[in-house]
């Protein structure tokens, strides 16, 4: 029998709201006749995955990962340089982007995890800058004018067809709720619980037995593959992408998100993405100059509310999500 | 020929690693000191460029430049000091990665609206524009021998500072033990807006002085920043010995990278292989080094080792 309880509770109640809101944002764009907002929301979804995947590690974990936007420039690329030599077929751009993924995040992740603290900040920060360096040095997939996708991936079927804002729209909310159910299931895993034991006591962790640098290498491999599909689903929405997707900045919005919506809590990472693209959206009708207001704001809810907005739900009960 | 453009790459890497330096002392204190992270300090380096073109094109005299500017940045410096990052020392290090990102931000959309969008250029002082004679053959700018030998300088002070006087003592204990410092009596909060208005003079000097050669624009202090925080993790959070020589290394690899990676290569793989490869493996090679580094020495050259 399911237990139906958990949805009654205010933070039920919130995550139901939000999760909701982004099933039914095509149907509502439809019926006022603005597609705008089904864009708005698909590019918020994007954000989302690469927020809940970033949660993985920052939240569950403790480790910050200031570099995490790399793997949204790896997805991306991968479909970009894939449709630069005409190669279209999702089936075949998806592998090709998840096993770069997980190399690269395997080297670097064994590299970045030999350290602690700031080093560990500094140097993920430091391995994105050095792909995002790359990508701008290489001319013939645009340098820093980016690479246009004249062709979206293709399934091969037109069951799912992605040049239909609808089938584009709902592919992107299914993988997000995977990534969703993927993370309720690793973090109540034997897995989940080691990583998240190494996060409040490490030597404890060591101790008794459980290599802390695996997990958390594992746990690192698999946050860079999950945000990698964000990215494959960012060049299929914008049609371009540029080095600009991997910059620092992304990274430390990225952050940001998970922060607002609160660390260590499942929806956390998607409410944050809300908050977040409502707030820029409302300030940018403003003005241009958003950022001055917004970069105060940040460092408000910083100092004031550390534990975010899953924070401000109460105390978290046990096996709520 | 060769040497000659060896010799010119050699001390373009001599003044892009003093440049560094003076960036990455303030950070490394900072984060000794501290235990701040402090994304924000490029800001400072960005404002001090900025403030220094505006005086240097109002009065036209360099050296006045110099004088106001760095005292001014410093002042806003420790204006933020007081009003937000204080509040952040005894926060965890996500939280003063945030509130900093903000910092940045914030800074970077006010120079925005307060300067030209597209950033100011100045020329480089009339009696520093001249080139002097090396062997060689080489004529090398007198402006960037100028800076080199500022920074050594200050290298030096900085390191009599640290050694050789009291304040130095109590940055150095500071750094090795703070509630000790404090509970002798030390006003430990004075001392860190000492040290974090030192910080950012040297960061806004390297600002001042390289707004001839690169403008003054926004978004310039990330850039360089990111390299610092390389330098300073080669060199040892903590360490100004290791941040000096971090910088050097750093600056030295990057400039001659840039310039004879594609020769070297040519000496293994084919000249068009290795003329396209360059560019691409030359932006790559600092970060490359800091990854070898640390696999080695997870906490850099000459950084304390966890107990």
């Amino acid at each position: 029998m399911i237990d139906w309880k958990p949805l009654f509770t205010r933070r039920g109640v919130v995550g139901t709201l939000v999760v909701g809101t982004c099933m039914l944002v095509p149907i509502i764009a439809t019926l006022i006749d603005e597609p705008y907002y089904m864009n708005l929301f698909a590019r918020l979804m994007i954000w989302a995955i690469a927020a809940i995947s970033l949660n993985l590690i920052l939240g569950y974990g403790g480790l910050i990962s200031f570099g995490h936007a790399l793997y949204l420039g790896i997805g991306a690329y991968a479909v970009g340089i894939c449709s630069y030599y005409d190669i279209n077929n999702i089936f075949i751009q998806v592998p090709i982007a998840l096993g770069v993924a997980t190399i690269i995040s395997f080297v670097f992740g064994g590299i970045a995890l030999r350290t602690r603290g700031v080093y560990f900040i500094m140097i993920t920060m430091a391995l994105t800058q050095m792909i995002y360096y790359l990508s701008i040095s290489i001319e013939e997939y645009g340098s820093d004018d980016g690479l246009i996708i004249y062709v979206r991936s293709e399934f091969g079927t037109n069951i799912i067809n992605l040049d239909n804002p609808f089938h584009r729209y709902y592919l992107i909310f299914l993988v997000m709720v995977g990534c969703l159910y993927l993370t309720y299931r690793l973090i109540h895993s034997r897995f989940g619980y080691v990583i998240r034991g190494a996060k409040s006591n490490e030597l404890r962790m060591e101790v008794i037995g459980h290599s802390t640098f695996r997990y958390r290498l594992v746990c690192f491999m698999i946050a860079g593959v999950m945000c990698t599909l964000a990215g494959v689903l960012s060049a299929n929405v914008e049609k371009f992408v540029s080095p600009d997707v991997m910059h620092w900045t992304r990274s430390g919005e990225l952050i940001f998100m998970v922060v607002l919506g609160g660390m260590a809590s499942i929806l956390g990472p998607l409410t944050g993405a809300m908050v977040f693209w409502l707030i820029s959206e409302i300030l940018a009708r403003f003005t241009e100059h958003w950022h001055i207001i917004f970069g105060p704001f940040l460092i408000l809810v910083v100092l004031l509310s550390p534990r975010g907005i899953d924070g401000m739900l109460g105390k978290r009960g046990s096996g709520s999500g | 020929m060769e040497w000659a453009l060896l010799i010119e790459q050699f001390l373009n890497g001599v003044q892009f690693g003093v440049l560094l330096f003076l960036l990455a002392a303030g950070l490394t204190l900072t984060f000794g000191i501290m235990d701040l992270v402090n994304l924000a300090h490029g800001s400072m380096y960005m404002l001090g460029a900025f403030f220094g073109a505006t005086i240097f094109l109002w009065t036209g005299s360099f050296i006045l430049a110099l004088v106001l500017a760095v005292p001014i940045v410093a002042g806003i410096g420790i204006i933020t000091e007081v009003t937000t990052l204080r509040t952040l020392y005894q926060r965890h290090h996500l939280d003063q990665v945030l509130a900093t990102f903000g910092l940045i931000l914030f800074f970077n959309e006010l120079v925005q609206i307060v300067w030209p969008l597209e950033g100011l250029t100045v020329p480089v002082p009339e009696y520093l524009s001249s080139t002097v004679p090396l062997p060689f053959g080489i004529e090398y700018s007198l402006y960037r021998l100028m800076i080199i030998g500022t920074g050594i300088l200050l290298a030096i002070g900085m390191w009599l500072l640290v050694t050789r006087t009291r304040l130095g003592m109590l940055i150095r204990a500071g750094a090795s033990d703070r509630e000790m410092v404090y509970a002798l009596g030390t006003n430990i909060r004075l001392l860190f807006t000492l040290v974090f208005g030192l910080g950012t003079a040297l960061s806004a000097l390297a600002g001042v002085l390289m707004a001839p050669i690169l403008g003054a624009n926004s978004g310039m202090g990330e850039q360089i920043i990111i390299v610092a925080f390389v330098v300073i993790v080669i060199g040892g959070i903590g360490s100004i010995r290791g941040s000096f020589i971090a910088a050097l290394i750093t600056g030295l690899i990057d400039s001659l990278g840039r310039s004879f990676l594609d020769v070297i290569l040519a000496l293994f793989i084919p000249i068009n292989a290795a003329e396209a490869a360059a560019p691409a493996i030359s932006s790559m090679l600092i970060y490359i080094f800091m990854a070898g580094i640390l696999f080695f020495k997870p906490t850099g050259l000459f950084g304390k080792q966890p107990n």
